[in-house]
């Protein structure tokens, strides 16, 4: 299998004893996938003032996984997909379509769709879903790597492919309109894009703090950055390094790895951004 | 002014030369009627500003013209012969880029983005930073093309943003209130910048603009609208109107003899 070689190459660069599970061979690989997505998709999600938005699509999921579960049969992961998928263009459209406030539409679906989500997983025995609010990377399973490796290499495709678009409607739409670009499409590929990576990962970061984890490593890197690549190059890193630093602190320590995570990631946002003077242009 | 000799003999149809044609256009949102009836004949080669009160639609011809509103009537882009309507390529200067400030968006950045399908958070191209410097060398802003967006001054930015919209060179240029936040001297190196171009280049621009000073000087027609064409002709012509004077409401401010001065503020 896949995995076992994995395995085999971490037992042989890694000779340390957090590396001897199985399960954090498992995160591990989960980590090195996971993180680099939140670095990319975090600088426009920063530069777009979206945050308020990618945390409604993690309510929009949570509301996903509960309808999901209800249906039965399916996986609640497929249901929670398609909800958060739907759910992400359905805001996006209003977002482009109405005069009302963007931060008011928002703040009107997420409150719903939390309520909602809550109210139908109670009916079918909370404790069981409490999971997705706080997460467990330690609990990812093989056959979800294959997942996250799948999701992985879409997200990279497409964020090749519309980039520059991307840019493009964020800096000026009608700029972006006068070179033929279909602004509502890009931002909804965009948006489809974020709510695909926080519903798969939501399981194993936690609703609470899946949003940090997209905003923190862009906002870091923005304040010692002056252009694009190295602007995506260091949130990357500042993602990575965050993920795999925190994963093996939270081993040695006994704390939530989710949170281990984020606490590293605010440390090195904090200081980037009291040095940041020194790299203003 | 040979040109507006010349044009004003062949006033109505193409006479060999491309033109761009707006035909009873007009725009309306909801229940508010924006623009109606809305005729105006540019031919190439030809700086056409349009000047109007606040609120009288002038932004909303460019956002019409761009696709971006919808609209009823027509928008044709004529070819020398003036017999066949085609796609026209148009540059875009917007009024202000309504942007994040700290976003790490370099000048080349901008340019990658426009121009080249390779996404600009992977690679650098060589080819189009050697465009870009071309191109931003005719609007003398070469020594922008590294630095960050937010960093530019009001007046820097516009000609970033001016040698962009040359890339692919266009038909129509369309430029909305592109004085906005500019220095005097910016000011002056743009306008003379623009007329330049539309010779060289045999471009149509459309300039809305709220500097009288300048459109006088370096305008060949200019048009009043205020949810329709209220007057059109040559500078000369359109502010001596009495029409234009009542309609900024300042009897007498035109006919001062010379260039008339002064600026209007304000948003379009």
């Amino acid at each position: 299998m896949m995995l076992q070689a994995w395995y085999d190459i971490v037992e042989f660069l890694l000779p340390f004893e957090w590396a001897e599970h199985n399960f954090m061979k498992n995160a591990l690989l989960a980590v090195l996938l996971v993180t680099p997505l939140f670095g990319l998709l975090g600088t426009m999600v920063v530069s777009n003032k979206m945050a308020f938005f990618s945390d409604s699509i993690g309510h929009g999921a949570f509301t996903g996984i509960a309808i999901g579960a209800l249906l039965g049969g399916l996986k609640p992961l497929v249901g929670a997909v398609l909800f958060s998928v739907v759910f992400a263009v359905v805001i996006t459209i209003i977002k482009n379509k109405s005069r009302t406030s963007t931060d008011t539409i928002i703040g009107v679906f997420s409150s719903t769709a939390v309520a909602l989500g809550l109210i139908l997983l109670s009916s079918g025995g909370f404790n069981r879903y409490s999971s997705y609010l706080v997460g467990d990377i330690l609990s990812v399973r093989p056959n979800e790597i294959i997942l996250l490796m799948v999701s992985f290499a879409a997200v990279v495709t497409l964020w090749v492919l519309i980039f520059n678009k991307v840019l493009l409607v964020s800096i000026n739409p009608s700029l972006a309109a006068s070179r033929g670009v279909n602004t509502l499409l890009v931002d909804i590929l965009f948006t489809v894009s974020i709510a695909v990576v926080v519903t798969i990962t939501i399981q194993w970061v936690g609703l609470l703090i899946i949003n940090s984890l997209i905003v923190l490593p862009a906002a870091a890197s923005r304040n010692v950055t002056a252009n694009m690549r190295r602007y995506h190059f260091v949130s990357v890193a500042i993602s990575m390094f965050a993920g795999i630093s925190g994963l093996i602190a939270s081993y040695y320590l006994n704390t939530p790895t989710g949170a281990t995570i984020v606490l590293i990631a605010a440390i090195i946002f904090f200081v980037l951004f009291l040095v940041r003077r020194k790299f203003s242009h | 002014m040979q040109s507006n000799r010349y044009h004003a003999k062949c006033e109505g149809d193409c006479c060999s030369l491309c033109c761009t044609r707006i035909e009873n256009l007009g725009v309306t949102k909801g229940h508010n009627v924006i623009l109606e009836n809305v005729n105006i004949h540019i031919h190439c080669g030809e700086l056409t500003a349009i000047i109007g009160p606040n609120g009288g639609g002038k932004s909303t011809l460019l956002k019409a013209l761009l696709g971006e509103v919808p609209y009823t009537g027509k928008f044709r882009f004529l070819n020398s012969k003036g017999d066949r309507s085609i796609e026209p390529v148009i540059g875009y200067v917007p009024q202000h880029l309504d942007f994040d400030a700290g976003i790490p968006a370099s000048v080349s950045d901008l340019f990658v983005a426009c121009l080249s399908k390779k996404p600009a958070w992977l690679v650098r191209p060589g080819s189009v930073r050697k465009r870009a410097l071309e191109g931003l060398r005719k609007v003398n802003a070469e020594h922008l093309l590294d630095r960050r967006l937010g960093a530019l001054s009001g007046g820097e930015l516009q000609r970033v943003l001016l040698a962009l919209a040359l890339h692919p060179v266009p038909n129509l240029l369309l430029l909305d209130e592109p004085v906005s936040g500019m220095d005097q001297g910016g000011l002056e190196l743009f306008y003379s910048t623009v007329a330049e171009l539309r010779h060289n280049y045999d471009l149509s621009i459309i300039l809305v603009s709220h500097d009288f000073d300048q459109v006088y000087r370096h305008a060949d027609r200019v048009v009043l609208l205020n949810r329709t064409v209220i007057a059109s002709g040559t500078p000369q012509q359109v502010f001596s109107d009495e029409k234009t004077l009542k309609c900024f409401g300042i009897t007498g401010f035109f006919m001062g003899g010379g260039v008339p001065g002064g600026k209007e503020g304000g948003e379009g």
